[in-house]
């Protein structure tokens, strides 16, 4: 049509935040409005407290977990690659992906076990690698609030942990907790399609 | 260039507001059990727990907001389908042709060169004439000849400002325009709202006392006529303002009130909460729906953004300022409705007949934080869903 936008030479590093995450030019060009729009007060990067101002983030009960994914090893600035590294885990997969893979490249940042991986450390706060009884108990209490009584919680967390756990070490590592998804259209239930 | 901008037969301008991402509206129960029934390998029972994958849903759910919220892409401008010419809305188009770039470029002459300098100085015209001509009326005795006067010198200035934006306003069902006693009610956009409406129609003003040359306006519209203008301190003291509203209110003889209940400007694509102090008053509400067209000009000011004088110069540098407004029947509370609900309903008569989205999240909340409330909600939900079969099944 013509040259290339000016806008989508605006975001720094395009290319190789293009094919790092396989977000196509309009989807990028898309979400860094959005990086843009949250970032209100014009810094250059987001801070927790820019996530928290979402409202409808802020009524979700795992709303401050999903925020921590953002900022991995307690750092505080979150800039635009790092932004669109953690979305890139909810592209939807096409077939496509896969096809054209080179097998010595590093996994897509999409790939089922990635997506996973993104659930997994939800429930892994201490991120060693497994789930205990404990983390169990903290992520429900997240969902359910005040509502269920510790009993009825600690009774849930104790078969949901029995019953993944394969080796018997009382804790749900991550292949337990994938194997325990396998039949699950991960593919499906964890992706967000943007529009054009 | 009016004429051409006359608007056409379509009651409602075509929103076209879409958001970023592919959203289906389903319940979290809907959800949740889908969930389950796909990654489940045990044979369907009915006692449905707590399952690893729960969380799925809540995780999508988060990262959705975080790529597009309906509260956040209310506050910046709309998007258009097709540009105007103005590089302001240049949101995602590329550069497609010299020709296009030429034409850019005489509309800008046509805009800055032109009709710039005329509409200013048809803006200084209306504001000095208002200022004098209230403070004149002001020096008159209370009577009927200087509500007379009052009335004509408002309504005079206000159509010379309107003319000073080439606004292109059609008022639709004027027969239920605001009557003395009544509160009139419509959503906000931008400041230039009050002279769309003030320009019809004669009007007392709320609002918070300025400095600088809105104060001095302020000043002196009060000398011709009672508005009801608040100290900074005494807004925040909620029992005041209804006090004083009620006042107001309940003299007959005085005029009509203006409020904006949402608080705060919104793009003009959706209706955001209504605050509830002016509907406990017990007045008649008169709703009025405010719709511009983007196609001509944005009107939205970005408080965040861009100040006062910047957004008044931006206004009068677009095409015109082409909007709709439509005078709804009056409303009043009933007996079963408390002030909330109430606000409810006339927000959704107004978002219904705007075209607007009816949202029920607080326009407030670009500044603070929201209720948790919201959120107990969403735990009670899921936790009738876990723990309500978990009964049964310790039961059997």
């Amino acid at each position: 049509m013509g040259s290339r936008s000016s806008h989508a030479a605006r975001i720094p590093d395009v290319d190789s935040i293009r094919r790092e995450t396989g977000f196509s030019q309009a989807s990028l060009l898309r979400l860094y409005h959005r990086f843009r729009a949250l970032d209100w007060n014009e810094k250059g990067y987001l801070s927790r407290v820019d996530l928290q101002q979402i409202g409808a983030l802020a009524v979700n009960p795992l709303g401050d977990r999903i925020i921590d994914s953002f900022f991995p090893d307690g750092s505080l600035h979150l800039d635009f690659p790092g932004f669109v590294r953690v979305l890139a885990r909810f592209r939807p997969v096409d077939d496509e992906d896969n096809r054209n893979r080179d097998p010595k490249e590093p996994e897509p940042l999409n790939s089922r076990m990635n997506k996973l991986r993104f659930a997994f450390q939800l429930y892994d706060l201490d991120r060693d690698g497994k789930i205990s009884r404990q983390e169990m108990l903290q992520v429900l209490r997240l969902m359910v609030g005040v509502q269920v009584t510790e009993e009825q919680l600690e009774s849930i967390a104790d078969r949901t942990v029995q019953e993944a756990d394969e080796d018997g070490d009382g804790a749900v590592s991550f292949l337990e907790f994938a194997k325990s998804l396998e039949k699950m259209n991960i593919e499906q239930k964890m992706s967000i399609r943007i529009l054009k | 260039m009016e004429r051409g901008a006359k608007e056409k037969n379509h009651q409602l301008y075509k929103p076209y507001t879409n958001g970023i991402i592919a959203k289906d509206p389903t319940s979290l129960e809907e959800e949740i059990k889908e969930i389950r029934r796909s990654g489940s390998s045990k044979a369907l029972d009915n006692t449905l727990e707590f399952e690893l994958s729960d969380i799925f849903y809540f995780c999508r759910k988060g990262v959705e907001t975080i790529m597009d919220d309906e509260v956040t892409k209310r506050f910046s401008a709309e998007e258009l389908e097709s540009w105007n010419l103005l590089s302001r809305t240049n949101y995602n188009f590329q550069y497609i042709s010299l020709r296009l770039t030429v034409l850019w470029g005489l509309g800008v002459l046509i805009r800055y060169c032109f009709l710039l300098p005329l509409r200013i100085a048809l803006a200084f015209t209306g504001i000095s004439l208002l200022v004098v001509g209230t403070t004149v009326v002001g020096y008159l005795p209370n009577g009927r000849f200087k509500e007379f006067l009052s009335k004509h010198v408002h309504l005079m200035c206000y159509r010379i400002c309107v003319r000073a934006l080439t606004a292109i306003i059609t008022y639709h069902d004027r027969k239920n325009r605001p009557r003395n006693g009544g509160i009139c009610v419509a959503n906000h956009t931008s400041p230039i709202d009050v002279i769309i409406l003030a320009s019809d129609g004669y009007y007392a003003m709320v609002g918070q006392v300025h400095g600088g040359l809105m104060g001095v306006i302020q000043r002196a519209m009060v000398k011709a006529c009672p508005h009801v203008w608040f100290e900074r301190s005494e807004v925040k003291d909620r029992h005041l303002v209804a006090k004083r509203l009620t006042e107001h209110v309940q003299d007959k003889s005085k005029l009509p009130i203006l409020i904006f209940p949402e608080g705060t400007c919104i793009n003009n694509t959706s209706v955001m909460m209504f605050k509830k102090g002016s509907f406990e008053i017990g007045a008649t509400v008169y709703p009025v729906a405010i719709k511009y067209d983007p196609q001509f000009g944005d009107a939205f000011w970005n408080s965040s953004k861009y100040g006062m004088v910047t957004y008044l110069l931006r206004m009068m540098t677009s095409w015109a300022i082409v909007c709709s407004v439509w005078y709804l029947p009056p409303m009043t509370r009933e007996a079963e409705e408390d002030a909330v609900q109430f606000a409810n309903r006339v927000k959704s008569a107004i978002a219904r007949q705007g075209g607007l989205v009816d949202l029920l999240w607080d326009g407030g909340l670009k500044r603070e934080k929201v209720k948790d409330t919201f959120k107990e909600e969403q735990q009670k939900l899921y936790s009738k869903m876990i723990v309500g079969n978990h009964e049964d099944r310790s039961r059997s």
